[in-house]
């Protein structure tokens, strides 16, 4: 092992946390997961403190006086807490509210926001990258509305054209809503700048952080993001679970978009009146076990540091993209540099279907996506139907990049 | 080797690479398209019959190797066969030709051409009113 091979984490004692890296996806085929940015893998605390709510204080919560229930409202109303802090939201719990992924985030706004404020006049500015959850959602917004969506384009090399945003974001426009970090290209979009746009003209800023929150340190406030959307089974957590962030005074001001039990304060058959941030948006009961494993992925993340995990992919998709490259007809999409990605590669190989490049590298154990990973308009304006993925999280390692690069050039050959 | 690789015998590579039947016919009696949303492939099937019998078929599109194999392999089989015969395949009969077991998220590429032609029989005899086939 030279210098280049020491990777910036530890990775053999974070892979001993995650039980299900030791599997073999057939026989003397170990797997090997680079398929992160769909979801990352669940490691043992996280587990385990899933286990002991069912094991020792399974209830509901909000409305029990008994022990279990006492214990179990306590470590879900905390475990807001902890995701608030997770992404440098200064107001605590009334800042941050438990959905069930990024895309049910995306769609409260959507709902409690865009169908209640929005008209003919106004302009929804989102990104050519955007993932269906944003891109499909704010249309529909647009079409019941009457408001329009512009979309801001990408340069060749997967960046977002800021020059079409300065002009895009202009008094129209009422809400702006775009990715963090583009699931296809990788690209880390100037969210903070984007941001200033929007408030400029009194837009609602919306960001999807649902690749961004797992891989690198967030701050919501720093971003100014009015909403903020993420997902648990991206960033070591559950599934079933995700977050969003909202401004206190945005949630204050927003109708609910869910209702029924646990949101109320008090109920008569002519009228409600709803409950305190963020209750008021947890309608039914939660997802409890998911909350509290979620605060326990929170812990293990920042126990590892979130600096080091963004310096562990950028140490992989650097050898990744050097080892990609040597491959024949092989077209790399997004930024070249790793500085400006996160850690995830998308290629299209010369007159191979991405479908049929997946199902041969799964034949060597490595699991990697393949498709138009929910960003078909992006697929469409790039003249491709799909392109395959590898994305990585902080317990894999250059040796896996080695075997998917193996991989590719056994399909390689199977195709000559 | 998982069946993944498995996937991948020769004869699917050959009919892959070296596609029969490929192209278009002159005088099709009916054309018919479909599409494989989950892979994005896309294939469009001339066929010419004589007395309801199919006498020449060709096809053209793009996807992925099962798709595209799949479809010349079929079209090998379908000449000389008639339209009450075509109606009765079923996915067997595609992944028999195959030769190969299918894994479950792959066999709407493997029946895609053999849909293809059966909507579009069924749209020649009048049976069915659609303009495109979809796998889904
Ligand atoms: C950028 C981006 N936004 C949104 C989503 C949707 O996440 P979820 O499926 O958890 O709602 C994903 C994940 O697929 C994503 O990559």
């Amino acid at each position: 092992m030279g210098i280049q091979s020491a990777a910036p984490l530890d990775v053999e004692a974070i892979r001993e946390e995650f039980p299900i890296l030791e599997r073999e996806v057939a026989a003397e085929t170990p797997l090997v997961y680079l398929d992160n940015a769909a979801t990352t893998q669940t490691p043992r605390p996280v587990l385990d403190a899933m286990d002991r709510y069912y094991r020792e204080y399974n209830a509901n919560v909000h409305r029990g006086l008994h022990t279990l229930s006492q214990e179990a409202s306590v470590a879900y109303e905390d475990a807001h807490d902890r995701l608030a802090a997770f992404v440098g939201a200064s107001g605590g719990r009334e800042e941050l509210l438990f959905t069930k992924n990024t895309t049910e985030s995306l769609n409260l706004v959507a709902q409690a926001h865009g169908l209640n404020e929005l008209g003919p006049d106004d302009a929804i500015v989102t990104t050519e990258m955007e993932h269906h959850s944003s891109l499909v959602t704010w249309q529909q917004v647009a079409r019941r509305t009457g408001a329009e969506v512009r979309y801001i384009g990408f340069t060749d090399e997967g960046y977002l054209d800021m020059t079409d945003a300065e002009e895009l974001i202009d008094e129209d426009a009422a809400v702006v809503s775009v990715v963090h970090v583009s699931n296809t290209f990788g690209t880390v979009n100037p969210v903070a700048r984007l941001g200033e746009l929007a408030h400029e003209q009194d837009a609602l800023f919306v960001v999807d952080g649902a690749q961004a929150v797992p891989n690198m340190p967030v701050d919501v406030e720093a971003i100014d993001a009015d909403c903020y959307a993420f997902s648990g089974h991206k960033m070591a957590g559950p599934t079933g679970i995700g977050c969003l962030y909202g401004k206190r005074q945005v949630l204050a001001e927003m109708e609910p978009f869910l209702y029924g039990g646990e949101m109320i304060r008090s109920v008569s058959f002519e009228e409600s009146s709803w409950n305190d941030l963020p209750w008021k948006y947890e309608a039914g009961t939660p997802p409890i076990a998911e909350g509290i494993g979620l605060a326990a992925a929170a812990d293990y993340i920042d126990d590892i540091g979130r600096e080091q995990i963004e310096r562990h992919e950028d140490w992989l998709v650097e050898y990744a993209l050097d080892r990609l490259a040597e491959l024949d007809g092989i077209t790399i999409h997004g930024p070249r540099d790793p500085a400006d990605r996160a850690g995830l590669v998308a290629f299209t190989m010369d007159d191979i279907h991405a479908h049929d490049i997946a199902e041969i590298t799964n034949a060597h154990g490595v699991a990697i996506r393949a498709g138009h990973h929910c960003t078909q308009p992006l697929h469409e304006r790039l003249g491709i139907a799909a392109t395959s993925r590898a994305s990585f999280y902080c317990y894999n390692t250059r040796g896996e990049i080695d075997v998917l690069i193996e991989a590719l050039l056994d399909t390689q050959e199977l195709f000559s | 080797m998982s069946p993944g690789a498995d996937m991948y015998r020769e004869q699917i590579l050959d009919h892959y690479k070296r596609p029969r039947n490929h192209g278009k016919l002159e005088d099709p009696t009916f054309t018919h398209t479909g599409e494989n949303p989950v892979c994005g492939d896309k294939i469009t099937i001339d066929v010419e019959l004589e007395d309801d019998v199919i006498s020449s078929i060709a096809f053209r599109g793009d996807g992925c190797a099962i798709s595209q194999a799949s479809a010349s392999l079929l079209s090998q089989e379908l000449i000389g066969m008639d339209l009450d015969d075509v109606e009765e395949l079923d996915r067997d009969d595609v992944t028999d030709l195959l030769g190969v077991d299918i894994s479950p998220m792959r066999i709407k590429c493997a029946v895609l051409a053999e849909k293809i032609v059966q909507d579009g029989a069924k749209i020649y005899e009048g049976e069915l009113d659609i303009e495109h086939t979809t796998t889904e």
